[in-house]
């Protein structure tokens, strides 16, 4: 081991930046990463063991104690649950003989939850060793647990198992008309960098993660930065669970997105950037670099791009953090980090990676930035509304005919979207994740648009089979799984919220239960640190807003039930005593 | 011509560079606070010293004083809010104040008095945390961590080591040291470092001290936290 780790340091150039990268490698070859290896990186890289130890113990991909040689993960995404994941799983644990979160006694396999894959199209979905499944089933399980079994390496298992689709489906604005390999620097070049910025301007572009900050204004703020050393970094942590269109954009028009981001570092003054790719998406790694080497042989990237740049662009992995989707998170964690948001101001455009200013920006952004250099920023700017110019590319999933990628200009009704995808008896939808908006079925009148409803790409359809606080469930304990723990309201918010809920839905509640749970909604929604918690109650918030009657018909008749199963609670005594007769129950109320 | 702020309607006057912290405790304004101390680089976490800057939710402990602002600190709304920020604190670890050798001295148990805190309010969670008592002089009580970085800081800006770090995520945050075996006694802590003496809850202990001042005669028994926190912290700020 000691020789693997001193090359792996070698091969990163003792950088401390790399150490997500260095991880990595450790967790794919020990499947844990091991105390020694944390002691001789710590001398390596010449950091405290501590440092190393925070990042391990942050990121979900690496574990502290070994995992199956076998690492089975399974997307927990409300959409791989509304396709069997429950069912699913328990033919998992008793095909693999493995409990959820254990190591099989022989070592060989190991199994657990995920945050959601971002296959949502086609799931139920999982992660073998960090390599994305697809279209899970029971026999794919039985064949899964032979190989797994026989040993035999990923790289011999059907191919199909790892297949990926696009599913685009409706073609707009952008994804109906691609650009030529390098027709975006070469037109701006043209142009002028001045005047191509305002182009971008005029095109009123707008961040397509979901924040909506305007482009041209980020663009701007960073080049006027008096630091002479700038960054363009690509935000691929596409986390939010129901988003996987930046997954599309990057398997078939990453050159188009690659081109947005060297033109944002021709306009800002930039020399390097990164591509931060959510660590789900390894599989498009291999792909990616190719790409990247095209553009180096086209001239499109690396010295002196046109006779007029130097830029080229590093492929960055993350290891499973939602988190690591708010920008300033997603700089610590490229700088070697938990992912940890910043405190703002001082924002990333004036100290962002290495403290330096940096443009951070979502794929899609970057993807149309490119589109609007060729095609002019009247172009874009022509289609959506008054607010929110240009088209969004949705990434749709849940109960419909047709899941995958659309394209609309802002301002499209949910009507004819929801027609579009065959969606049918809907009950209600969930815009822009769990972060976003849950809206009813009297709703779908209302607009896709930054000043109505605004989604990063997430768009879930339910139809009236479902149970909205099987929704509001899943999406509470999402939060609380990926809340950061930085600041107090957060931390132990997201944890009491997720308690809170349970208690309801499990039928504990009583009278005072959804005024308190309302209550612990606005404080954590008012005072959290970051966009993660002022956004992890929406999910109660927004269906607590149009089904107050649901959650009410969840409580019991009594004035007030404790957080505990008084019985359950003697159940250890029982089994001591060796009793189980009726004077060894307690009532949990007067009443019952 | 001075720059000033308003809190709570009065003028206060800054400087650049200053926070609203900064400017508030240097004109004898209290916002309470656990994890900020002005001898360290501003944290941001415990969001006690949450206010409104001209109706927005900032942390004073972190944001620049600046031309225009209109702050709302001592109202009953953000005061209410504190204290339930405050019983999060309190029920997401284990403390119990009376047989807690930091009582009276503990800056978690004053800010609940000044808040008035009568009760946890929410359900406890009875995280199970360990103690490391391997070292000879000093005391690690894991259950009355709050996160607050105190110790990490002043362990590196202070002490020029690195003793402390906090690691993990979500609810399961916790404080690490930096030593081989994860024990304090192997770590460079000495009970002369600034980091030992920094913990403002009882996490944190030199040992064989916890009695030497009676009970009844603690820093917090006879004055409320804002008193004392503005006559220690005022110079630094000033």
């Amino acid at each position: 081991m000691q020789q693997f780790i001193q090359n792996l340091a070698e091969k990163n150039q003792h950088q401390v930046t790399h150490l997500l990268e260095i991880l990595r490698e450790i967790q794919a070859r020990y499947h844990h990463i091991p105390a020694d290896a944390i002691e001789q990186l710590a001398l390596l890289l010449k950091i405290p063991r501590t440092q190393i130890i925070s990042v391990v113990e942050f990121y979900s991909f690496f574990t502290d104690s070994p995992r199956g040689q076998y690492e089975l993960l399974i997307s927990d995404s409300i959409t791989d649950h509304m396709l069997g994941k429950k069912n699913l799983m328990e033919y998992i644990v008793s095909k693999l003989k493995v409990g959820v979160g254990g190591v099989r006694s022989d070592g060989l396999v190991s199994l657990d939850n995920t945050s959601c894959s971002g296959m949502c199209d086609q799931g139920p979905a999982g992660l073998v060793n960090g390599h994305a499944l697809t279209h899970l089933d029971r026999s794919r399980i039985d064949t899964i647990a032979e190989l797994i079994n026989q040993q035999i390496p990923l790289a011999d298992w059907p191919a199909e198992f790892f297949q990926v689709d696009d599913n685009i489906h409706k073609p707009g604005l952008l994804l109906s008309q691609g650009i030529v390999h390098g027709q975006a620097l070469k037109k701006a070049m043209a142009r002028g960098l001045k005047a191509t910025l305002q182009e971008i301007d005029q095109s009123g572009l707008r961040g397509r993660g979901g924040a909506g900050f305007k482009t041209a204004m980020k663009w701007q703020f960073c080049s006027e930065e008096a630091e002479n050393e700038r960054y363009v970094v690509c935000n691929a942590d596409e986390g939010e669970p129901g988003t996987f269109k930046d997954r599309v954009l990057l398997n078939s028009y990453a050159h188009q997105v690659f081109e947005g981001m060297t033109l944002c570092a021709a306009i800002i003054g930039a020399k390097q950037g990164f591509l931060y790719l959510r660590g789900e998406y390894l599989h498009l790694v291999d792909k990616l670099q190719s790409v990247l080497d095209e553009r180096r042989q086209f001239g499109l990237l690396g010295n002196n791009i046109l006779d007029r740049l130097d830029f080229d662009i590093e492929i960055r992995l993350g290891a499973g953090a939602y988190i690591c989707g708010e920008e300033s998170a997603l700089i610590e964690s490229l700088e070697g980090k938990a992912g940890i948001p910043r405190n703002r101001p001082p924002y990333p455009v004036s100290q962002g990676y290495l403290g330096k200013p940096t443009v951070v920006n979502n794929v899609e952004t970057f993807y149309a930035a490119a589109a609007i250099a060729v095609n002019g920023g009247d172009w874009f700017a022509s289609v959506g509304t008054a607010k929110s110019k240009g088209s969004k590319i949705l990434s749709i999933c849940g109960d419909c005919a047709r899941p995958g990628i659309y394209e609309y200009p802002f301002g499209t009704t949910m009507q004819k979207i929801l027609t579009d995808c065959g969606a049918e008896d809907v009950l209600g939808l969930q815009i822009g994740g769990p972060s976003g908006t849950f809206i009813s079925n009297q709703e779908f009148d209302r607009k896709l648009a930054f000043e109505d409803l605004a989604t990063g790409g997430s768009f879930i359809v339910f139809n009236n089979s479902r149970n909205i606080l099987d929704i509001a469930h899943n999406f509470t304990h999402f939060f609380a799984h990926e809340s950061c723990g930085f600041c107090t309201p957060c931390r132990v918010g997201t944890s009491l919220l997720r308690q809170q809920l349970d208690k309801i839905v499990d039928g504990h509640g009583s009278a005072g239960d959804v005024v308190a749970l309302e209550e612990l909604c606005q404080l954590v929604k008012t005072h959290s640190h970051c966009g993660l918690g002022q956004t992890a109650a929406n999910p109660v918030l927004t269906t607590l807003e149009r089904y107050p009657e649901l959650y009410q018909s969840q409580l019991k008749l009594i004035s007030y039930e404790p957080g505990f199963d008084l019985d359950a609670a003697l159940e250890t005594a029982r089994r001591m005593a060796n009793r189980d007769d009726a004077g060894a129950h307690l009532a949990q109320t007067d009443a019952e | 011509m001075t720059k000033t702020i308003t809190i709570d309607g009065n003028a206060i006057p800054f400087e650049d560079g200053q926070t609203i912290m900064d400017a508030a405790t240097a004109a004898g304004v209290y916002i309470p606070h656990l994890c900020h101390h002005p001898e360290y680089t501003p944290h941001g976490s415990c969001k006690l010293c949450t206010v409104r800057v001209n109706g927005r939710v900032c942390s004073a402990c972190t944001f620049p004083a600046a031309e225009g602002q209109d702050v709302l600190n001592n109202t009953k709304d953000l005061n209410d809010d504190r204290q339930k920020i405050t019983q999060m604190l309190f029920v997401e670890g284990n403390h119990f104040c009376p047989s807690c050798e930091k009582t009276g001295n503990c800056q978690l148990q004053a800010v609940a008095y000044y808040l008035n805190m009568l009760d946890d309010h929410f359900p406890h969670f009875y995280a199970h945390r360990e103690m490391d008592a391997s070292h000879h002089d000093v005391l690690i009580d894991h259950n009355r961590c709050i996160f607050c970085t105190l110790c990490v800081r002043a362990s590196q800006q202070k002490d020029g080591k690195d003793v402390f770090a906090i690691s993990g995520r979500g609810i399961n945050k916790h404080l690490i040291v930096n030593s081989k075996s994860g024990q304090l006694k192997d770590t460079d802590l000495e009970a002369s470092d600034q980091a030992a003496h920094i913990c403002p809850t009882g996490a944190i202990l030199i040992k064989r001290t916890g009695y030497t001042v009676p009970i009844g005669e603690r820093i917090y028994d006879h004055k409320q936290i804002d008193e004392v926190s503005l006559a220690s912290e005022a110079e630094d700020h000033g």
